[in-house]
């Protein structure tokens, strides 16, 4: 079966039902697209066919005859290290599969926009809130405040390289006494 | 440079996010066969016979029969077998395993199993096979109910939860010279080395248990891996080659463990001016099949059972019984979400009673530092639950909303939530765990078997070491958890991991430092040779735990907590769809700002699933929904923005004054979401609140009430 891998011709040997991402895991060593549940509800296998993105679980070999996928080895893109800075990757499963759908948003989405666009990839651990930092900017999903639980006022503690830049105003919060 | 207290980026982030690193699944290893698991499938009764009907040529078989040590699974009852011998007690359990290079072919095999049914335990309240029952015993509760002015009842249900960690479980298990080596997604190494060499009769020094970087644990990896890996390392040594075994979804979700269902129920004395005089809570918890880590669930669900509350005259029992369902183990919170969803929930109810505001009431019953809790324990100057309460409240905007949104589809509700940070009682004591420090020419490496698996472990242990030894991060290596080279951390469970094994580091920092007499490591190593520090846990002075009478410090410190949720009901459907969240945590002190608000964000999200869409179906002691499209977990559209404040107070017990955060905010968003629906009108009192359980309280609901919701 012939089709363009990450911009190179390819072809592969395999049956015509096999899923492209068993194909691509398998047959072409490329390991970075994953597995979270062969029924195409997690997103963890997203790849992008022709620059949409798709469920690779859901997708038999022979329907990218002569088309272009390109994979997590084969994108260019910041959205990695963005995802990395914010918060946006703990265990890192469904990571690849966000850095792909992701790469079908426009510039500068808002966080509607991405939330909409990810929808169909599943994380257990971020809640969303870094993954939408990383990609709609933290005024869409602020970094935490961080306060001393006994002070009446909070003092700006400011940290070389830290990137909190939320610290604003007065808190009234009390120690009980 | 500071370490602790920035917002450092994950290490293993950017490979995470390129997809070049790598989980169990993607090695493979020359020669390696598949594995694959065949299971029972009624709940309970004896297997009469077994048939294959298939051409066994290149197959590996293993049944009970082929296990060189012992049959049971090492954890605290030795009551759970590899493989069923004769008795089948659950519809998932592991009877003979395959072994096939061809994975085609090894699924296209077909086992049939002949059984004589038993009778099936499915419903807890009909069990009487008690796995674990305790009291926690405090004043006189007679006087206490003698004092109220009202006393009232209330009954709290929750459901099983699956961890659905995105990466379901899997190993790969490699014979070596007459010993095995296991490769895999878990948060236990020890644990797993532990149960290999009960299983498989082996020396110590034959089992070696290496991590790979793990998809998401959530207490899922736990006690489960200890299974698989067995079932991967009878194929291996049985075949004498590697072998993958690496679950599907719906195996996963079938077949390994969940969280405990739960049914609590609340009898509370209070005075008229809303002041708590007595606490009757009494607590179920539907332990499955075996006993895996049930008592130590149960446990952790009494401690927390009060709530964070003073009250003089308290009583707190639990049960945890069996069924022929699936084991339930480990999950985030252990047992605390369930009762503190009953705590809370009821909290609100009993404010309602009075006539009373549920932040007032509150406020009036909070634990402060000085107070005596429910074992004894007295609560030192870390101890903010007020401040959490006060900060929730004030952030959100709670007072306004809640007066302004009644008689509107919107709801506001909250919760106040405490967890325990590391073991239980006197569990770190006969943990003894140890880590150490050694040095490397480029700086040092830190030894432990905690497992890094989403949460921050690897690099909020190096920012500890690196704070206490004044080095650049980048000089602070984490060696991979390999049984082989590094000591017994502990497991990476119970809120633990910062607090306990980043304790001992910052301690083994201390020692490096002043061994290093202000060399530096590449100098020391040229003129000294090899240098490593190892510590050992030591209790803290004066903390004293009774295991038989449930007295004492029944944890270090407390973590603190409070939730604002704010929902939407859909007057047409009756789902309930949050729309915003406000967190607050208190955590002694962040270590990494951003990785703590991480834990909060995706506890949140995970609480707020089990709050509202995580139901786990079951028929005939089987989960009949194993799998995504029908069990559902929180999307990005099911997810309000989440505002997080974490407050610090520096407790003396913790690495710069940190406390454990992983489990914690886990507890808040049921009873939030619960008491936002209460908001609404509806008293709903079991988890999930699906519509379903919405439209059944609507049918008793008033037509004045139904109109409001119809109103913005």
């Amino acid at each position: 079966m012939r089709f363009v891998l990450n911009g190179k011709r390819t072809d592969v040997l395999a049956p015509p039902l096999k899923r492209l991402l068993d194909v691509l895991r398998e047959d072409c060593g490329l390991a970075g697209t994953k597995e979270g549940c062969g029924e195409g509800e997690c997103g963890a296998c997203t790849v992008l066919l022709d620059g949409a993105p798709v469920n690779s679980c859901l997708v038999p070999l022979a329907h990218v005859r002569g088309r272009k996928v390109t994979t997590i080895e084969g994108l260019r893109s910041r959205v990695p290290e963005a995802l990395a800075r914010e918060g946006g990757t703990q265990c890192g499963i469904c990571t690849p599969g966000v850095v792909m759908a992701a790469a079908a948003l426009g510039p500068k989405p808002n966080a509607a926009r991405v939330r909409e666009a990810l929808a169909g990839n599943l994380c257990r651990c971020t809640g969303y809130a870094g993954i939408v930092r990383a990609l709609a900017g933290p005024r869409a999903a602020p970094h935490p405040r961080v306060r001393a639980a006994g002070a009446t006022i909070a003092r700006k503690r400011k940290a070389p390289g830290d990137s909190r830049t939320h610290r604003r105003g007065r808190t009234t919060t009390t120690r009980q006494g | 440079m500071r370490s602790v207290g920035r917002s450092v980026p994950r290490r293993e982030g950017l490979a995470k996010a390129r997809g070049t690193a790598r989980y169990v699944d993607d090695l493979r290893f020359p020669g390696m066969l598949h594995g694959r698991t065949i299971r029972a499938t009624i709940p309970a009764g004896e297997i009469a016979a077994l048939h294959l009907d298939f051409d066994r040529a290149g197959f590996t078989l293993v049944d009970h029969r082929d296990i060189p040590g012992r049959n049971v699974v090492a954890l605290i009852e030795d009551d759970q077998p590899y493989l069923v011998e004769r008795e089948v007690r659950h519809a998932e359990e592991p009877v003979l395993l395959l072994a096939h290079e061809d994975r085609d072919t090894l699924r296209a095999a077909e086992v049939r199993l002949e059984y004589r049914p038993g009778a099936a335990v499915l419903d807890p309240e009909r069990s009487t096979r008690v796995f674990k029952e305790l009291s926690i015993e405090k004043g006189d509760l007679a006087h206490g109910f003698a004092e109220a002015d009202l006393v009232v009842e209330g009954e709290y249900r929750t459901g099983r939860q699956e961890h659905v960690y995105i990466e379901p479980n899997g190993v790969i298990a490699v014979p070596a010279a007459d010993g095995v080596t296991v490769y895999g997604s878990l948060q236990c190494p020890y644990y797993v080395h532990k149960a290999l060499v009960g299983l498989l009769g082996l020396p110590h020094e034959k089992v070696r248990v290496v991590q790979t970087e793990t998809g998401g644990g959530f207490g899922g990896k736990e006690d489960y891996p200890s299974i698989i890996a067995g079932h991967a390392a009878l194929l291996a040594v049985k075949s004498g080659r590697p072998v993958k075994l690496v679950y599907d979804r719906l195996e996963d979700m079938a077949a390994t463990t969940k969280r405990h269902p739960s049914l609590v129920r609340h009898r509370t004395g209070v005075t008229r001016d809303g002041r708590i005089t007595a606490m009757e809570i009494d607590v179920l918890l539907d332990g499955g099949a075996y006993c895996t880590l049930s008592p130590v669930v149960l446990s952790r669900g009494c401690l927390h059972a009060t709530g964070p509350y003073r009250c003089d005259n308290v009583r707190v029992h639990g049960r945890v019984v069996m069924t022929n369902t699936p084991p339930c183990g480990a999950f985030r919170g252990f047992g605390a979400p369930q009762t503190v969803f009953a705590a809370e929930a009821h909290v609100d109810r009993v404010a309602e009673a009075l006539g009373l505001d549920p932040v007032a009431f509150r406020e009036r019953n909070a634990l402060v530092p000085g107070d005596t809790m429910a074992t004894g324990q007295v609560l030192g100057e870390d101890a903010t639950a007020l401040a959490v309460l006060r900060e929730a409240v004030k952030r959100s905007d709670f007072r306004r909303k809640r007066r302004a949104w009644r008689g509107t589809n919107r709801g506001i509700g909250l919760s106040l939530f405490f967890h325990g940070a590391g073991f239980t009682g006197s569990g770190e004591v006969m943990l003894a765990s140890r880590a150490a420090l050694e040095l490397v020419p480029r700086g040092v490496r830190i030894l432990v078997a905690s497992t890094e698996m989403g949460q921050g472990a690897r690099t909020t242990l190096a920012q500890i070491v690196a704070e206490t030894m004044g080095l650049p991060l980048d000089r602070v290596l984490v060696a991979t958890p390999d049984t082989a080279s590094v000591p017994d951390s502990g497991p990476t469970v119970a809120s633990r991991t910062c607090m306990v094994v980043g304790g001992l580091l910052k301690a083994c920092a201390e020692e490096l430092l002043e061994k290093l007499g202000g060399l530096t490591p590449s100098a020391y190593l040229r003129r000294h040779g090899p240098l490593r520090v190892t510590r050992q846990y030591e209790p803290p002075p004066g903390a004293l735990w009774d295991d038989a009478t449930y007295k004492g410090n029944a944890y270090a410190t407390y973590g603190w907590g409070c939730d604002v949720v704010e929902v939407e009901l859909d007057p047409v459907t009756y789902e309930v769809r949050p729309t915003r969240v406000t967190a607050v945590v208190e955590i002694g002190r962040a270590v990494n700002p951003l990785m703590v608000a991480g834990q909060v964000e995706g506890a949140t999200a995970q609480g707020l699933g089990y709050a509202l869409l995580e139901e786990v179906v079951m028929r005939e002691g089987r989960m009949a929904n194993a799998q995504l499209t029908n069990y559902l977990v929180p999307t990005t559209l099911d997810t309000p923005p989440i505002d997080v404040t974490i407050l610090e107070s520096p407790c003396r017990q913790g690495p710069f004054g940190a406390k454990g955060v992983g489990e914690m905010p886990m507890s808040g968003p049921g009873p939030a979401v619960a008491n936002a629906v209460l908001h609404l009108g509806l008293d709903v009192r079991s988890l999930p609140i699906t519509p379903e359980k919405v439209l059944e309280c609507v049918s008793s609901s008033t037509e004045s009430e139904r109109t409001s919701w119809r109103r913005r």
